[in-house]
């Protein structure tokens, strides 16, 4: 009975000696999955951006998946969280995907209060983050090393700089005004245009503020009017954003609106009324006009995916699916440079990462020791709504 | 300088103000209750009338007058859950309960129709008339003639009818309205139905303007508070009166000074006159028997 007992046992013993020896093999771990964490918003008013954001990661990932994975052979997995627009949600959500799941990489999405609430997370957990939306400067410039947030997007600071470049060349301004929404996304663009204009020799007529309820932004305007501003640079997300453009109509002000991207999250040529179509504003992509040979690969991927595609109109969203893709191709190739999912080794190797010829453009070393932004204002790209499309109007 | 644009905007702001208010007047002076889910009942008459008329496709005119009187059911129904169970045991409960049925109200919507704003067609032509060099939306001057109509409209009823005369003497002795047949939770859920029905009105004539959102309601609904305790809770002209003062009083403000002071100098407004004068500009200080 005991020489039954002893064999169980042993049996037992042997076959979990096994297992584990198995677990650690090479070959194991040639097969297990490397995972890329996503918190952004999946539901409520920014949906549309998360779901833009999936697609881009999706496409990208399949890719990568049918070249044989990264790191000689292992495949990519996506693990989504909806951070619901909530920073405190968005921390919990971050942490969890990397001490649960153990995702090598974060993306995130649309909102700077979030983003900006990750960058505790992700520099205490030493796992880098993959910013593919939103703007905010102080994402990736914290002030903390070594610095584990990335970004394929545009940064508030440079945008700054190219909405005034951008209203003096096509414009002719020569004293544009603010007119910017009250929230830290505001405060964050007034420092950028306060320092641009002082950069560019190119004097502010004033910055005002609008909030997100107001009725009439007029007294605002009518101030920057009697100030003599000649354009205007608008910061505010669609709805707001809207009711500046009713007020200009109804004031009969007819000067030039250069924006910030928030416009492009909302219903704004629905919203704003007929003065919609004078917006110029800021983006990173479009699928619209001649694409090079990624874009057409990634517009044919989303038509054949997603029915209701049938041509670049149909694109929601198109810099939150393009900024993913771009951002996953180079995390994939920062993950083979690193041969490791170790957060400290993959965020060297995002310094180290080889020319790739991208979506929105070939990134020549993204990325440097002290700028973790991939992209800058000569890869932006000026567009103007034609109903509910943008339409490119200045290219890069 | 306060141009003439600046005066259109402040009156057209302060009249959307006071007909909100109308409706924090009407069920103070019937049962000394307020309903503060106000402002959520102003989003619900936008969202409803959006819903349909651009939704299921109903002629406006129709829309609006079933908006409406969805939102005079919703002030029964306030009334029934929030404060009648609470007001009749002398509890200033329906004051969180009124609160809490606004929220529910915004987030129900929140869940149904989204978060995202709409566009509300107007009834009225969509280009700005110029007067003075200035545009002013054919929308724009319908808000404050329909808000002084309701006002006018709403004092003579309660003065001159016989219902408005027991509306009025349920406010003033509720034990001696009783003896005197008059039902008087009946006729507190009248001016709650009545207080519904003017925050669904100004819901819709708001909404072509700052288009249609779950939110729209509740920075409304405070700054309408703040106007009729300004204009006095007991006079329906006052609280009008107060609106069009504390909208023109606004966009004096933003355009003298940084529009954050806006908001500090409104509201330290309202601090000042209920320290100098709790019964409001244009109220009536009550005569306590003693």
């Amino acid at each position: 009975m005991h020489a039954i007992r002893f064999k169980i046992r042993f049996s037992a013993l042997v076959a979990f000696l096994g297992l584990f020896l198995f677990s650690v093999s090479p070959f194991a771990l040639a097969q297990e999955p490397v995972k890329i964490g996503l918190v952004a918003a999946l539901s409520g008013n920014s949906a549309l951006s998360g779901e833009a954001i999936n697609r881009g990661l999706t496409i990208a990932i399949d890719e990568v998946n049918a070249r044989g994975g990264v790191m000689g052979g292992r495949k990519l997995v996506l693990v989504r969280r909806d951070d619901e627009s909530n920073p405190a949600k968005g921390q919990l959500a971050a942490r969890e995907l990397i001490e649960q799941e153990q995702v090598a990489v974060v993306f995130g999405g649309i909102d700077t209060p979030v983003s900006v609430a990750l960058v505790s997370v992700m520099q205490e957990l030493k796992t880098p983050y993959m910013g593919v939306w939103a703007a905010g400067t102080n994402i990736t410039h914290h002030g903390k090393t070594p610095n584990y947030m990335f970004r394929v997007s545009v940064v508030d600071e440079r945008v700054d700089t190219a909405l005034l470049q951008y209203a003096q060349k096509t414009f002719g301004a020569k004293k544009p005004g603010g007119i910017l929404v009250n929230n830290p996304w505001g405060e964050s663009n007034q420092k950028g245009l306060e320092k641009a204009s002082a950069e560019l020799k190119l004097p502010l007529a004033g910055i005002e503020k609008f909030g997100n309820n107001d009725v009439d932004v007029s007294p605002q305007l009518t101030r920057l009017k009697n100030a003599g501003a000649d354009s205007l640079i608008l910061v505010g997300n669609a709805a707001p954003a809207a009711q500046v453009m009713k007020s200009l109509d109804r004031m009969g002000w007819n000067v030039p609106v250069v924006s910030h991207w928030g416009i492009s999250g909302g219903r704004f040529n629905e919203l704003a009324g007929p003065r919609y179509k004078d917006v110029h504003f800021v983006q990173t992509y479009s699928f619209f006009g001649k694409q090079n040979k990624v874009g057409t690969k990634v517009m044919a991927e989303l038509k054949k995916r997603y029915p209701e595609i049938k041509g670049p109109a149909d694109v929601l969203a198109p810099v939150g699916v393009a900024n993913a893709y771009d951002g996953l191709m180079l995390t994939a190739l920062a993950l083979d440079v690193a041969k490791s999912t170790d957060g400290d080794k993959i965020r060297q190797s995002f310094y180290k990462i080889p020319e790739y010829e991208g979506l929105i453009k070939t990134y020549k070393q993204p990325f440097k020791e002290g700028d973790n932004d991939a992209l800058n204002e000569n890869d932006y790209l000026w567009v103007k709504f034609e109903g509910k499309n943008a339409i490119p109007v200045a290219g890069k | 300088m306060i141009s003439f644009d600046i005066v259109v905007a402040g009156f057209v702001a302060g009249s959307m103000y006071g007909l909100l208010a109308l409706g924090y007047h009407v069920t103070f002076i019937v049962s000394n209750t307020l309903n503060f889910s106000q402002g959520a009942s102003l989003m619900f008459g936008a969202v409803m009338g959006y819903a349909l008329h651009v939704t299921y496709g109903l002629p406006l005119p129709i829309a609006a007058v079933l908006a409406v009187l969805i939102c005079a059911v919703l002030g029964w129904v306030i009334h029934r859950i929030a404060v009648a169970p609470f007001s009749k045991n002398g509890s200033i409960a329906w004051l969180m309960s009124t609160i809490a049925f606004g929220i529910i109200l915004e987030n129900a919507v929140m869940l149904t129709f989204g978060k995202e704003s709409r566009s509300m067609p107007s009834p009225l032509p969509e280009s700005p008339i110029r007067v003075f060099g200035t545009g002013i939306y054919p929308i724009e001057i319908m808000i404050p003639i329909v808000g002084l109509a309701c006002a006018i409209a709403l004092s003579l009823f309660l003065k001159r009818t016989i219902l408005g005369k027991a509306l009025l003497a349920a406010a003033q002795n509720r034990d001696a309205a009783l003896l005197q047949g008059i039902a008087v939770t009946h006729l507190v859920s009248v001016a709650y139905i009545v207080s519904t029905a003017l925050a669904g009105i100004a819901g819709l004539l708001i909404a072509p303007k700052i288009n249609v959102y779950a939110g729209m309601g509740m920075m409304f609904g405070l700054k309408a508070f703040a106007v009729a305790i300004i204009g006095g809770m007991d006079s329906a002209i006052g609280v009008m009166l107060a609106g069009l003062l504390y909208g023109l009083g606004e966009a004096t403000i933003a355009a003298l000074l940084p529009s954050a002071y806006r908001e500090i100098i409104g509201f330290g407004f309202v601090i000042l006159v209920l320290a100098m004068k709790p019964e409001g500009l244009f109220g009536h200080r009550a005569a306590q028997k003693v």
